[in-house]
């Protein structure tokens, strides 16, 4: 049995906080370049050229990308033959969490949900375990910021909607959300499992790199299919209307119940803040 | 779409010609409130107390910024989603309110507060909030510390960039979704 020392977590974590709220993921980086360079529209070229210079300020001055510095959601795959010692690994992971906040100066979002009182240290954290063959411990951080998360839905439809009643949940989710979400944004859709698995499998998504091909080449094409369709929806760049309202489209499907079809929608900002450890 | 640079307070001639689609480079005071912040200063109108600020031709930016690190200002300042504040937002207009700076789609309400009082809703560009601190040279906390994020800041800016999303004349710059494009 493999030993992982507790500060190791701390400090990873801690790390992937600060990192993930001031570097622009390269691969985000790279699409916001195609898509400025394939819009027309002058605010849509505009918003676009923004954005890259927030990217270039943020990772020159340490300041977050974004004021909205999320609350933390973490991807944990615990191999069954490691240990962690020196602490409980929640414990480890929100005293990580923590950490980052203070140290990076990123603002903590997480409070109450009916007194609304800020719990001051950005923490607890949203952490999901899973069990997985090996000795090591991957750990994934996401900055979830609320004006994109309030925009995500859940739904059950019946199996006679097939993917047609999907491609339709989703093209009308992200015209609803018009431009409150800060297009362009990057679409999780989760399918299958139960009301609850298909929320998380669609975040979970949305981890996966911009430029990932689906190894599935049916879902693959799903993918392209429902991000041309959203991309011509015309919202554009903050929904000042462009081709570019989506970045990307990243589908997971899993097994569900034969009286089911849930469905679920996770929005997220351009920003797509995210970084992932192993140990 | 014309170019406009503006000093706070606002007037109503400042905004009378303001259309959507316009571009404001804002210069003077601005105040912080978003979600919480406007909800205690909804209480202390409906208890007749003074408000922390003159709303007689201010701008409201809905923000809650990152935490100053030191030999800076402020920390990120993006705007937040604005219609979580729409419930709050045409009684802050009736009583002298001119400019809300946020993203996203406003209320029918809202707009019709605008039209009525003369207002004005910016935008500014949301996920943007290294670039937009560098409008903002002074940062002051003047009401409820105790929100952190959500305090109540007095801000000094300086050609704060913005654009006129929806004007006092009913028009609006926000494209309406192509959803007939899709089958």
């Amino acid at each position: 049995m493999r030993e992982i020392q507790g500060k190791d977590v701390i400090e990873a974590v801690a790390g992937m906080c600060m990192r993930g709220n001031t570097v622009l993921p390269a691969d985000v980086r790279r699409k916001l370049e195609q898509a400025m360079a394939a819009e027309d529209s002058p605010s849509a070229v505009e918003v676009l050229r923004q954005l890259l210079e927030n990217a270039d300020l943020a990772s020159d001055t340490k300041l977050p990308l974004c004021q909205d510095c999320g609350l933390a959601v973490l991807f944990v795959e615990v191999g069954d033959d490691c240990k962690v010692v020196g602490g409980n690994l929640r414990d480890l992971i929100n005293e990580g969490v923590r950490k980052g906040y203070a140290d990076g100066y990123l603002r903590k979002s997480a409070c109450d949900p009916l007194t609304r009182a800020n719990t001051g240290d950005g923490i607890p954290a949203i952490i999901h375990f899973d069990m997985v063959p090996g000795d090591k411990l991957k750990i994934a951080y996401m900055a979830k910021g609320g004006g994109a998360e309030n925009m995500s839905r859940v739904t059950m439809l019946a199996p006679a909607q097939g993917w047609e009643g999907i491609k339709r949940f989703v093209i009308e989710r992200v015209a609803e959300a018009g431009p409150n979400p800060c297009p362009p944004t990057i679409i999780g859709v989760g399918i299958g499992g139960t009301f609850e698995h298909a929320a998380k499998i669609a975040k979970r998504g949305l981890l996966r790199k911009l430029d990932d091909v689906h190894p599935d080449p049916k879902i693959a094409a799903m993918e392209k299919e429902l991000e041309e369709a959203l991309n011509a929806l015309g919202i554009g760049p903050m929904g000042l209307g462009g081709k570019t309202t989506v970045l990307g489209v990243k589908i997971t499907l899993e097994p569900c119940h034969l009286a089911s079809l849930p469905l679920a929608v996770n929005v997220q900002c351009h920003s797509q803040r995210h970084e992932e450890v192993v140990l | 779409m014309a170019e406009y640079k503006l000093n706070t307070p606002l007037t109503d001639e400042d905004i009378e010609q303001l259309k959507a689609g316009d571009v404001v480079f804002l210069s003077g005071t601005i105040y912080s409130a978003r979600d919480a912040a406007h909800k205690k200063l909804v209480e202390l109108l409906d208890a007749g107390k003074e408000l922390p600020f003159e709303l007689e031709g201010s701008a409201i930016y809905y923000v809650g910024p990152s935490p100053a690190p030191p030999g800076r200002p402020i920390g990120s300042a993006g705007p937040t989603t604005s219609y979580r504040m729409d419930t709050y937002a045409p009684r802050l207009h009736s009583l002298g309110m001119k400019a809300s700076i946020g993203k996203g789609k406003r209320s029918d309400e809202v707009k019709a507060a605008m039209k009525e009082y003369k207002g004005v809703y910016f935008g500014a560009t949301g996920g943007a909030g290294a670039l937009l601190s560098n409008s903002i040279v002074e940062s002051t906390v003047i009401a409820f510390e105790e929100l952190g994020p959500e305090a109540v800041r007095k801000m000094k800016v300086k050609d704060f960039p913005l654009l006129v999303i929806n004007d006092c004349h009913g028009g609006e710059l926000y494209v309406k979704p192509r959803l007939d494009t899709v089958g």
